[in-house]
């Protein structure tokens, strides 16, 4: 098991989900793809299709017009994959923490395993969290 | 006999072989790209680790799906690029024939594209069985232009489909790509190579930006591993077809092993430095262009090559 986790530590392919969010934090993530930050180098790339993801990245509050989408992606990807909640949204909901169409428990839509507090978070913050992640991983 | 037949198949010129070599190309292909866009690029082994990675997650079958089809496609795929690497592989190391012949091998090729389609299209995803429907398409672009190209060499070593006489052919005359017509059959080779792995500019069908690998799009986990490692496998099976046919070949001896490598090494750069400096192309411009421009220069590459030239 430890095997697989240390392969898996060092190819993370990473899945975009848009919960809801300002569009704020999807700017930051596309800066952190860019070749100035070059997270090839510990094997992270983007994909396209979740059912080749081990990492979802959530940005925004889940709200209850997408929340049944989230549940969904997350059923449809492969185990193991973990969960990255990029920015203070999913984290606390912000400012939208009282609106009236945000979803009561987060928890029960989608389990995150990360957080990355920042409104929006820097790329350099998202590559701290993924190596700790990585660090998670390896043990 | 039997015994020699399997350590072909599996482990020298076959499936272990192609497989460790292909994915070190690939790696050279990433690395090289990145250097391309002025990154650092993934290190050595990341090509293995998403290998390994892939095969330990888990395999997920769809509902609505022949199921049955959806896992085939990926295995028989691996197993006929398996039996395509002997082939060429058996001829260029040590002279001998391995049974087949170029027909077997382009027969093999043409089947490998119609596996990607019945994967893609088992699924019932749309945007699969679009990938599926443009990579039918590219296949009737490409396909008149390489079997025109393989036929440049089979005429110049005299009408013959055997691997090791076009071989012995290029050890007594020299190579073929050394004639007018073998250096246009070349050019005209490399892009085809190019539209046959689906590289940019030809990567029509798994178009990432808005199909998202397109026949892959529902594999994942184990399945998808083996359709990855196809498509490494063919960063050797390509370029050896090309030097088996045009660059007359290895010599395994002395500065012959130097040679070899660099003959191996120019064709994927050379790969390499279309895929990084081309767009992609439309489906129907890719088809215009091959068949208005490749196809009829391939066939004037035939009609010299008949001619002698």
């Amino acid at each position: 098991m430890s095997w697989s986790k240390k392969r898996l530590a060092k190819s993370l392919w990473v899945f975009h989900v848009s919960a809801s969010p300002c569009n704020n934090c999807d700017i930051e993530i596309l800066d952190l793809l860019t070749p100035r930050y070059d997270v090839e180098r510990f094997g992270i790339k983007l994909v396209g299709s979740i059912r080749h993801a081990d990492v979802i990245l959530l940005t925004g509050i889940v709200n209850q017009k997408v929340a049944p989408m989230v549940k969904r992606l997350y059923e449809q990807a492969p185990k193991p994959v973990f969960v990255v909640g990029v920015g203070t949204c999913p984290m606390s909901g912000a400012c939208f923490k009282e609106s009236y169409n945000i979803v009561p428990e987060r928890k029960d839509v989608i389990p995150i395993d990360v957080y990355i507090p920042g409104c929006p978070p820097k790329p350099e913050a998202m590559i701290e969290a993924i190596v700790k992640l990585m660090g998670v991983l390896r043990g | 006999m039997r015994a020699t037949y399997l350590l072909y198949l599996f482990i020298f010129p076959g499936l272990l072989f192609t497989a460790v070599l292909g994915l070190l190309a690939g790696w050279l292909d990433r690395k090289v790209s990145a250097r391309f866009q002025f990154r650092v690029g993934p290190p050595l082994f990341q090509n293995f680790n998403d290998l390994f990675k892939l095969l330990t997650k888990e395999t997920i079958l769809i509902r609505d799906t022949m199921s049955g089809v959806f896992i085939a496609a990926p295995l028989a795929a691996l197993a006929m690029l398996t039996i395509i690497s002997a082939l060429v592989g058996v001829p260029l190391f040590f002279r001998t024939s391995f049974g087949g012949d170029l027909i077997v091998v382009m027969y093999l090729l043409m089947l490998f594209s119609v596996l990607i389609v019945l994967g893609g299209a088992s699924t019932g995803n749309v945007f699969s069985s679009l990938g599926a429907g443009r990579e039918i398409k590219l296949l009737l672009a490409d396909e008149l232009a390489f079997i025109l190209v393989c036929l440049v060499a089979v005429i110049k070593a005299g009408y013959t489909l055997r691997f090791n006489e076009i071989l012995a052919y290029q050890a007594e005359q020299g190579a073929i790509a050394g004639s007018v017509s073998g250096t246009m059959a070349l050019v005209i080779g490399l892009l085809c190579i190019q539209a046959k792995m689906t590289l940019p500019p030809f990567h029509i069908p798994e178009a990432e930006t808005e199909l998202a690998e397109g026949p892959l799009i529902d594999y994942g986990g184990p399945l998808l591993a083996f359709w990855k490692l196809g498509h490494f496998m063919m960063y050797v099976i390509f370029p050896f077809l090309l030097i088996l046919l045009f660059l007359g070949g290895f010599k395994l001896q002395g500065l012959g092993i130097l040679w070899a490598l660099l003959k191996y090494l120019a064709i994927v750069v050379v790969m390499i430095i279309i895929k990084n400096t081309n767009p992609r192309l439309r489906i129907d411009t890719a088809i215009s262009f091959f068949w208005k421009v490749a196809s009829p220069l391939a066939f004037l590459a035939v009609v010299l090559a008949v001619l002698g030239v």
